[in-house]
């Protein structure tokens, strides 16, 4: 049942399967690909900012698919089919956030090598950088499941998770690009526990979320 | 699959939407073989009442008891709207665990079988909804929960949606439904919403 949900989930998602679920990866192309015009083509400002520059694409991507995260399901009133066959919304959630991060996370890490191209990132920086992303997306994905849970039900919600992803990210950020700045892998060390004790909260707060949804 | 005897008892069931009592102290007991028809106006707490009793909401007052599993059909069909028809149907008979034949014979059962290659959302409200019944169908369960099953189908998919239940029911199935209009299927009780609904002094107390 649980594996039959992940298949389903992440053909949804999934880049170039599901509809439109590529636009995150090529915006974040498209904002790395901006950088360069916006400042001009100083290759010492370039490598000094751009892991930065990165970051915040990687964070602006991760607001794009939230739209369709949840609403659409509980629209469609699919996670109460599943209710009926004695799932629990914590474990609907929790495949969710798996096939989020699947079809958004990995292909942020393959764009990244382009995006750092265009920005002249190279080196340690660039494995630093790579290293932040893989710690830090499931965080991402994390937060963004919860907020999309969230504003599920409201009529404003996409705008509003938008607004809410940001603050909430911070601490993500902060360590991720700080190890840039500083060439220190401990800061990614917060990364990934950060990250960790998001997606272990997710589930739970997404689910409860849903359910609460179905209460008006 | 279904190990005991299915049955479904609501106890006491009061319901509200916002501030409003929809209805209160509703009590039923449905036993293997029975089928209950709900009649009500629009907005009277049909579908409160099915929700509820589906266990996707917490009853204002009251307990609903289920024994069996369930299966639910309300205006959502919970069908993929992008997929072609046959693979949004596949999906729930691999979560409910039935074959490929099982599912053809339900959509062949429905009319549906020159519909599989059809994107969702490109079908009719009559025709969601008959692929809405062809997944109850396939799913096997024991307890139909139906909420206006009826609305959008041509005469002919009535009379069909009356044949199922009165199967569903001789086989020992349990059904409750939710409609305006009349189902042909003996044997089965009704009653109307509205009989539960508050007084008017009570609901301002």
């Amino acid at each position: 049942m649980i594996l039959t949900l992940l298949r389903r989930d992440l053909a949804q998602f999934f880049p170039f399967t599901g509809s439109g679920a590529a636009l995150p990866t090529v915006f974040f192309i498209a904002v790395a690909m901006l950088f360069p015009f916006a400042v001009g083509p100083d290759a010492n400002l370039m490598a000094k900012t751009g892991g930065g520059v990165v970051w915040i694409a990687a964070l602006l991507a991760a607001i794009l698919p939230l739209e369709k995260l949840v609403a659409r399901d509980i629209d469609l009133g699919f996670f109460d089919q599943l209710k009926l066959r004695g799932m629990a919304e914590e474990a609907m959630m929790a495949v969710r956030l798996l096939a989020h991060w699947l079809s958004f996370g990995p292909p942020l890490l393959l764009a990244t090598f382009p995006a750092a191209a265009l920005l002249k990132i190279e080196g340690e920086t660039l494995r630093l950088l790579l290293l932040g992303l893989a710690a830090g997306t499931p965080g991402l994905a994390a937060i963004g499941l919860m907020i999309a849970a969230l504003t599920a039900s409201l009529r404003a919600g996409a705008a509003l998770s938008g607004l809410l992803l940001i603050p909430l990210a911070l601490p993500i950020l902060i360590f991720g690009a700080g190890a840039l700045a500083r060439a220190d892998v401990a800061s990614l060390g917060f990364v990934g526990a950060i990250s960790l004790l998001l997606v272990a909260i997710a589930p739970f707060a997404a689910g409860a979320a849903i359910r609460a949804a179905r209460e008006n | 699959m279904q190990a005991a005897k299915p049955s479904l008892t609501a106890e006491n069931l009061a319901c509200r939407r916002g501030e409003r009592l929809l209805f209160r102290r509703l009590s039923f007991r449905l036993e293997a073989g029975a089928a209950c028809h709900m009649t009500g106006a629009n907005g009277a707490g049909k579908t409160t009442l099915i929700r509820a009793v589906a266990g996707l909401t917490t009853p204002y007052a009251g307990s609903v008891t289920r024994a069996g599993t369930l299966a639910l059909l309300d205006e959502r069909s919970g069908l993929d709207p992008d997929l072609p028809l046959g693979r949004a149907l596949a999906f729930w008979a691999q979560i409910d665990g039935i074959g490929h034949l099982a599912l053809e014979n339900c959509c062949d059962r429905l009319g549906l079988g020159n519909l599989i290659d059809v994107p969702v959302r490109y079908l009719s409200t009559g025709q969601k909804k008959r692929a809405a019944l062809a997944r109850v169908l396939g799913q096997g369960a024991s307890v139909w929960l139906l909420d206006e099953p009826l609305s959008g189908l041509d005469t002919a998919s009535q009379g069909l949606v009356s044949d199922l239940v009165r199967e569903h029911c001789q086989g020992g199935g349990i059904a409750l439904i939710a409609s305006h209009q009349p189902l042909d299927v003996p044997g089965m009780t009704s009653f109307a919403i509205e009989d539960f609904a508050p007084a008017e002094a009570e609901e301002e107390a």
